[in-house]
């Protein structure tokens, strides 16, 4: 189920900006990939190419390749709501479907790919999305419930679930803690941890601690000044990238001393 | 000094006073209007109550004389809804989330544009073109679908049914609603569009997903403010409908029933004394109507808004 990812001197655009240039790395199945890096550095927009939701904003586009599983993902043939069915993303902010119960919610993509899905197999993609995701026994007595009643961890842990659902390859992570509280964090990172002996996580961060503790790898995003386009500085083991970096810009950064 | 102004009250300003006056005032404009009006119906209307048959087009009482129109009226406008509701709400899709910003633009001014023409344009519109056109269709539904009682016929030579009216009024409020729910499509969160779009949902998914239950309470106060207008519009109606004051749902014969607007339109220039105070009364009717449909959406509305809270 889980698979890497390799990509290959990708260039990513809004219109004429181009706001990541050159970008190539691996990133390995089964295991956590941490994107750090100064705001505006375009680690989110890199995250989200990796899916293509970059160009579901308008004039967005992107050159270069990203290849999972063999399958070059901007390939002409490839759908892109293909693509995003293999490919789960969790936001920033919570966004479970307001109108929906949390019941509903869990299985939003799952109606999306079959049509009839019969009842005891819906209960049990909810039981299990929701074990997962470490959400089940808080909710399974009000799973009729609409989801915007729930706390912002437990909302972010719902949209996991939902992502699960679906049980895709990659798992796309945008800064999935920073509306939340330190317990609600920690939750989520435990979470994680489990997660990635099924998934292949890539997951934005602004906290470096939390980069520190749920990743095995790093891949540290900068950009030249305002303007210029976000870059690949480096991208290491978690370890090497916080104990002993290739690059000085990168120690920079992680020591506080940047800019 | 410090202490002493403290407890003072801060200083009324004359600007604050006037403008809280004046708009205050305003406010209160309003209300009295409506009880005037409320009244004058009242008063006028209320002689009807004992106005003897041959003052009520025949009819034994008021209640058998406004009842009819009544039946129309309500006929005429959810009719028009139905026709005018899908096409609306596909529109506004169209111009909010379909076209490329450079054509949903002029594409919305020319639905606002709609909304500009005069109902007398459109009734002449109405009369000289739309009925003269569907006389055949008419024809047409007679002879296949003359088994659904809707179709029964005889269809009408000319044209001018119900049918015809309605379509009529479907285009007149058509703009009002797409003008609505556009602007409330254009609201939906991002956030939730872009969670159906990570699951893999195409944009027809996407707006099922995310934007129609967003504007679902928006979706039902346009289309009650639609029903509005079609429930009060006359002079399209008066125009367009061969009327002859019965009961009936076939849509498409030369007999149709009338509208209470269309009715007070046409009878009034003719009538006199207590004839007068049933078209008032008739007016008062209508008038209970469309304030009972304004109270029953703003009820809708604020009940899903209390659901999503």
């Amino acid at each position: 189920m889980a698979k890497s990812i390799d990509v290959s001197d990708l260039n990513i655009y809004y219109g004429d900006f181009l706001a990541v240039e050159g970008v190539t790395m691996t990133i390995p199945s089964r295991s956590v990939t941490a994107l750090i890096g100064p705001s505006g550095c375009g680690k989110s927009t890199f995250l989200r190419s990796l899916n293509r939701m970059h160009e579901v904003i308008p004039g967005a586009r992107v050159e270069g390749k990203i290849v999972i599983d063999g399958q070059d993902l901007y390939g002409s043939e490839v759908d892109p709501v293909e693509v995003r069915r293999q490919i789960g993303m969790v936001f920033q902010r919570p966004n479970p479907f307001p109108t929906m119960s949390i019941y509903d919610n869990v299985l939003a993509g799952s109606r999306l790919n079959s049509k009839r899905l019969p009842k005891d197999r819906a209960d049990e993609i909810v039981e299990r999305s929701l074990t997962s995701a470490n959400l089940w026994v808080e909710v399974k007595d009000r799973l009729n419930k609409p989801g915007q009643g729930l706390s912002g961890g437990q909302q972010q842990r719902l949209c996991i679930a939902r992502a699960i659902a679906v049980e895709p390859q990659v798992l796309l992570m945008d800064e999935p803690c920073s509306a939340l509280d330190p317990i609600s964090t920690s939750a989520i990172e435990d979470l994680i941890h489990e997660l990635k002996s099924d998934y292949t996580i890539v997951i934005v961060t602004h906290n470096m601690q939390q980069a520190a503790r749920v990743s095995e790898d790093t891949a540290f995003f900068n950009l030249a000044g305002a303007g210029k386009p976000g870059n690949l500085v480096e991208m290491n083991p978690t370890r090497k990238i916080f104990s002993n970096p290739e690059e000085k810009a990168t120690e920079a950064y992680i020591s506080g001393r940047f800019g | 000094m410090s202490a002493s102004t403290a407890v003072r009250k801060p200083r009324q300003r004359v600007g604050d006073r006037v403008f809280s006056n004046l708009t205050r005032l305003a406010g209160l404009a309003i209300l009295v209007a409506l009880a005037a009006v409320a009244i004058f119906l009242t008063l006028q209307g209320l002689p009807a109550f004992s106005a003897p048959s041959d003052k009520l087009g025949g009819a034994a009482n008021l209640a058998t004389y406004v009842l009819p129109l009544v039946f129309g009226t309500l006929l005429a406008a959810v009719l028009a809804l139905l026709i005018a509701t899908p096409l609306a709400l596909g529109v506004a899709l169209v111009i909010s989330h379909y076209a490329p910003p450079r054509l949903a633009r002029p594409l919305g001014y020319l639905v606002d544009l709609l909304a500009a023409v005069p109902s007398v344009v459109y009734g002449l519109w109405g009369l000289a073109f739309v009925s003269v056109r569907l006389t055949p269709a008419y024809a047409w539904l007679e002879q296949h679908l003359g088994w659904i009682p809707l179709f029964g016929g005889p269809a009408s030579t000319t044209g001018r049914t119900i049918l015809t009216a309605s379509i009529v009024l479907a285009i007149m409020v058509m703009p009002i609603i797409t003008a609505i729910t556009r602007e409330i499509f254009l609201q939906t969160p991002t956030l939730n569009e872009e969670a159906a779009l990570a699951l893999g949902a195409t944009r027809w998914e996407m707006i099922r997903l995310a934007v129609l239950p967003y504007a679902r309470s928006g979706i039902v106060s346009a289309v009650m403010l639609g029903l509005g207008r079609a429930l009060g519009e006359t002079m399209a109606v008066a125009m367009v409908l061969s009327a002859s004051g019965v009961v009936t749902f076939d849509l498409i014969s030369n007999t149709n029933p009338s509208t209470i607007a269309a009715n007070i339109a046409l009878k009034f220039p003719d009538s006199t004394g207590v004839a007068v105070n049933a078209l008032v009364a008739s007016g008062l009717v209508l008038f209970v109507i469309t304030f009972v449909v304004n109270f029953a959406a703003r009820w809708v509305v604020a009940r899903s808004e209390r659901t999503q809270a």
